[in-house]
Parts: C-alpha cells; sequence; structure tokens
C-alpha cells in the first residue's frame, strides 16, 4: 500500500467481510466513570462491528481516552459494561487478563520496554503470557516487524528508535498476540509531523485487511478514509455517530459543526 | 632525614609490609569479601522485601517496613552491629551458633537492608506507569508485569546507587572486628589493625587500605561499565545508522 497522500474518497470504505468474528467485536453499554466528582463518561454505548474501524473524535477532556481505556480496563467504570466478542470483561469475577491478551492496545508515548531489544518488546508476552515457544514467538515476531515496515532493528534498544519507529514497534508487539481488537489511544500525537504518515499507513494497511479497530485520534483524514463509523464524543456523553460521510459534511449536532469547524 | 624516615616506618614500613601482606591476603581479604557477599546478599533480600512493603497499598505492612527503614537509616552502624550482633547471641537466640561471621553479616545486611530499600522504591517507583499498563495490556497479570518489567527497568536505573551502598558493606565489614573474631575469622580491618598495635608502625592500615581500595574502585568501574552495556543493549550501533523510515507497506 502506498503511504503517500490520495484525495478523500468520496466512497464508502469497503464492507468488512463477513467472517469469523463475532458480529460485535466491542460493546460498551451505559458506560460510566468518575475522577473523584469529575465525570468523565456519562453513559456512553458504542458498538463497532467485527472488522470494522471506528474512530472516536472529540476535544481534549471528552473522555475519549478513558472510553478507550474503559475497553481493556486499564480505566475501570463505575458502572455500566463493556464486552469484548460477547465476554463481558467489566463482569465481577471475569478473567481480565485473559482477555486482555484478545485486545492489542497501542498508546500515543509508545510505551515499550526500554530493558529489551525490539524483538524482545514483541517476544515478551507471546513466551510469558501465551507460553509460545521461544523459536515460534521469534519467527511471528520477525514477521509482525516486517508488517510494520521494520526490518534491520530487531537488536536494537527503543531509544535507539525514532519515535515512529518505537510506535510501529508497538504495534507489532500488539498485533503479535493475535487480538481481535486493536485499540489505538492517539497513536501519531507524540509523533514529529513527518513521521505520523508512517505509522497512519500502518494502521490504514491493518484496517484495510479487517482487523476490528477502535481509534481515538484528531487525524480527520484518517478518520474519513479509514473509518467505517466515527463517534463525536463530549463532555463524557456520545453526542454523534455516524459513517464518515455524513458525519463530516452532514453532521446533526450544532455542537459537532462547531468543532469540526474548528480543526477542519 | 630523620623525620623522612619516621614518616616512612610509620606508614610504609617494607620489612612489616611483607610480614603481614601474607595473612591479610590469604586471612582478611578472603573474609572480608566472604562478609561482604554475605551482607550484601541478606541486604539486597531485605532490600527488595522492604521496598515492596514500602510501596504496599496496606497500612499494616507499609508501616512496620517504614519504621523498620526508619530506625535502622537513623542508627550510628555501630551501634546497630553491636545490638543485633552482639545482641542476639546474649539474648539467647543462637540462630548461628558460636558462628560469628553469621551474626556480622547479618547485622551489616538488615542495616544495609533498609538504605537499599530506599534505593529500590525511588527506582520501582520511577518506572514509567505507562510501560507496566502496556505489559497488563498484553494479558500480564500484577506479578508478572512487576517481575519482567518494574523490577529489571526500576533495578537498572539504581545500579548506580546499589554500587555506593555494595560500597559502603565492603567497607562496614571493617566494623565486625568489634564482635571479637577469632584468628581465622578476621577480616583485612582486624589483621591490620593488630599488626599495627603490635608494631607501632601504621604500614599494615595503609595495606589494608590500598587492598579495600583495590577492591572499592573497580568494582564502580566495572557495575559503570555493565550499566552502559545493559543502557545500550549487547550489540549497540549508532543510533545515527540510517534505517528504511517510510517504507511502502504489503
Amino acid at each position: 500500500m502506498s503511504t503517500s497522500g490520495s484525495p478523500a474518497k468520496s466512497a464508502a470504505p469497503p464492507a468488512p467481510e463477513a467472517g469469523h468474528r463475532s458480529p460485535t467485536a466491542v460493546r460498551f453499554e451505559d458506560v460510566r466513570k468518575s475522577y473523584g466528582a469529575t465525570p468523565v463518561l456519562r453513559g456512553v454505548g458504542l458498538e463497532v462491528a467485527g472488522g470494522t474501524t471506528t474512530c472516536v473524535i472529540g476535544p481534549s477532556g471528552s473522555g475519549k481516552s478513558t472510553l478507550l481505556r474503559c475497553a481493556n480496563l486499564l480505566e475501570v467504570p463505575d458502572s455500566g459494561r463493556v464486552l469484548i466478542g460477547g465476554e463481558a470483561i467489566t463482569a465481577p469475577g471475569a478473567d481480565v487478563d485473559r482477555i486482555r491478551t484478545r485486545v492489542g492496545m497501542v498508546f500515543q508515548r509508545f510505551h515499550l520496554f526500554p530493558h529489551h531489544t525490539v524483538l524482545d518488546n514483541v517476544t515478551l508476552a507471546l513466551r510469558q503470557v501465551l507460553g509460545t515457544p521461544r523459536e515460534k514467538a521469534v519467527e511471528i515476531a520477525r514477521s509482525r516487524l516486517a508488517e510494520v515496515g521494520l526490518t534491520g532493528v530487531e537488536d536494537r534498544r527503543p531509544h535507539q528508535l525514532s519515535g515512529g519507529q518505537q510506535q510501529r514497534v508497538a504495534i507489532a508487539r500488539s498485533l503479535a498476540m493475535d487480538p481481535e481488537v486493536m485499540l489505538f489511544d492517539e497513536a501519531t500525537s507524540a509523533l514529529d509531523p513527518e513521521l505520523v504518515k508512517g505509522v497512519l499507513a500502518v494502521m490504514r494497511d491493518l484496517a484495510g485487511r479487517g482487523m476490528t479497530m477502535l481509534v481515538v485520534t484528531h487525524e480527520m483524514r484518517f478518520a474519513r478514509e479509514v473509518a467505517h463509523q466515527v463517534a463525536f464524543l463530549d463532555g463524557g456523553r456520545l453526542l454523534e455517530t455516524a459513517p464518515p460521510e455524513q458525519f463530516f459534511d452532514a453532521p446533526r449536532s450544532e455542537r459537532l459543526r462547531g468543532f469540526l469547524d474548528q480543526v477542519l | 632525614m630523620n623525620g623522612l624516615h619516621r614518616v616512612r616506618d610509620t606508614f610504609f614500613n617494607g620489612h612489616l609490609l611483607a610480614e603481614v601482606f601474607p595473612s591479610l591476603l590469604r586471612t582478611g581479604l578472603l573474609n572480608t569479601l566472604v562478609l561482604a557477599l554475605l551482607a550484601s546478599a541478606i541486604g539486597l533480600v531485605a532490600g527488595i522485601l522492604l521496598a515492596s512493603g514500602l510501596m504496599s497499598r496496606r497500612l499494616v505492612v507499609r508501616v512496620p517496613c517504614r519504621t523498620y527503614v526508619d530506625i535502622l537509616r537513623g542508627l550510628p552502624h555501630i551501634l546497630s552491629i553491636y545490638l543485633i550482633g552482639q545482641g542476639l547471641p546474649l539474648a539467647g537466640l543462637n540462630v548461628f551458633g558460636t558462628w560469628t561471621y553469621g551474626y556480622a553479616a547479618l547485622a551489616i545486611g538488615l542495616t544495609e537492608g533498609s538504605y537499599m530499600a530506599e534505593i529500590f522504591r525511588s527506582g520501582f517507583q520511577s518506572v514509567d506507569p505507562g510501560i507496566v499498563e502496556a505489559a497488563r495490556s498484553l494479558g500480564m497479570s500484577h506479578g508478572k508485569a512487576m517481575r519482567l518489567v518494574v523490577v529489571p527497568v526500576g533495578f537498572r536505573r539504581v545500579l548506580p546507587a546499589l554500587t555506593g551502598q555494595f560500597i559502603l558493606v565492603i567497607k562496614s565489614t571493617a566494623l565486625v572486628y568489634l564482635l571479637g573474631l577469632v584468628t581465622g575469622q578476621r577480616e583485612m580491618f582486624a589483621i591490620a589493625q593488630d599488626a599495627s598495635a603490635n608494631d607501632a608502625s601504621l604500614t599494615p592500615l595503609v595495606a589494608a587500605g590500598v587492598l579495600y581500595l583495590a577492591i572499592t574502585v573497580p568494582l564502580t568501574y566495572a557495575v559503570n561499565a555493565w550499566d552502559r552495556r545493559l543502557r545500550d543493549g549487547r550489540r549497540a550501533r549508532p543510533a545515527t545508522e540510517p534505517v528504511p523510515q517510510q517504507e511502502a507497506l504489503v
């Protein structure tokens, strides 16, 4: 896939293939969360169909990251449910660690393991969590690294890589677990402008291959071109959820219109 | 000239040096190293356990650990060594029988453990919570994330401070003469001190000092080198080496 910019597609992204994935890969049901007295999520419901990409946009402090972090329980909702492939990660007694192996997460600031080489970053959880034998884990890691366009850096430490390379290692690290869902928390916000494209290209490629993705982003063009569904979060409420053309070209709420005027 | 001779006889008496050096090396150095290693091992274990306790969310764990660390860091070493090293056998707690080393190593180890606890705590707490979240998001349990990420990353970060502490342990071993050691148990300082007292010359102490430095100074450099290697990886290459950046993706 080319990384060079192409004009915004007017056609809808290809529909996801019907396959082995469950119809609804991620489902938020009336999720509420407060930090102390400050409500961050005020009852959010959202569904991400298997094999599709949903982008969540909204002003800072609107609760986007918190919502995303509720999906793998890095934040515990005060009430409401989150289901991954039909299984409630929020249920009391849920095997959270096991469910998390099915949900990959990419962070704004990469969060690679600084004491490990690139290769070991990708194999660590494979070996220690899934119990994959070393040779097999290395083989998976190499192919995942190749997928994100990184070869020849396996023996380096994270600090020897550019931000864009680090983020792609982080993506490979998550992909190595063969997740059903990938979460992206402003994955390009901490990157130098010239490195953003490479990471977005990897994400675009993933979406194109039918990965289920929930993406918190400020990259409006990415949302328009890649997402099947765009959600607007404001003040802890989901104000609007729509396919990208409708979302960007015919926003219903005044608030979203105002927001898009500011960012586009 | 007489003055210079006196200085030489006091500090660098070759005759006395030749006499004391073999036992300094054979008995003293060995005992000092064994004692330092034992005490360091005790200190490391105590330090890591106490550090975990200091970070505990439970008050019943945190307060006793905090109290222990505050007390042992606040006492003069010489006092702790007497209290533990002599106190335990006197009080009938003969955990090591008549093996003075055991008490000595325990006394030094428990004291150093309180310092190491603070070093470890600061190291573990300095680990970016983000990488812990990354580990958890990959399905690692809290324990695995601690063992595979927090401890190794925190440990590397405190390596220089820890080296300083190991050097203090080596120097602390000189205090065990207070506990009364039989001839074969004497470490470098005890041997040097005895010899100095016998011959009214400080040459043995100077020799012991050189031996202490021969351990402590290379240790500092060795750990610094190790530290650099841990930072840069096994096969460090310059970070500026060009790497394909924006390759097309399949």
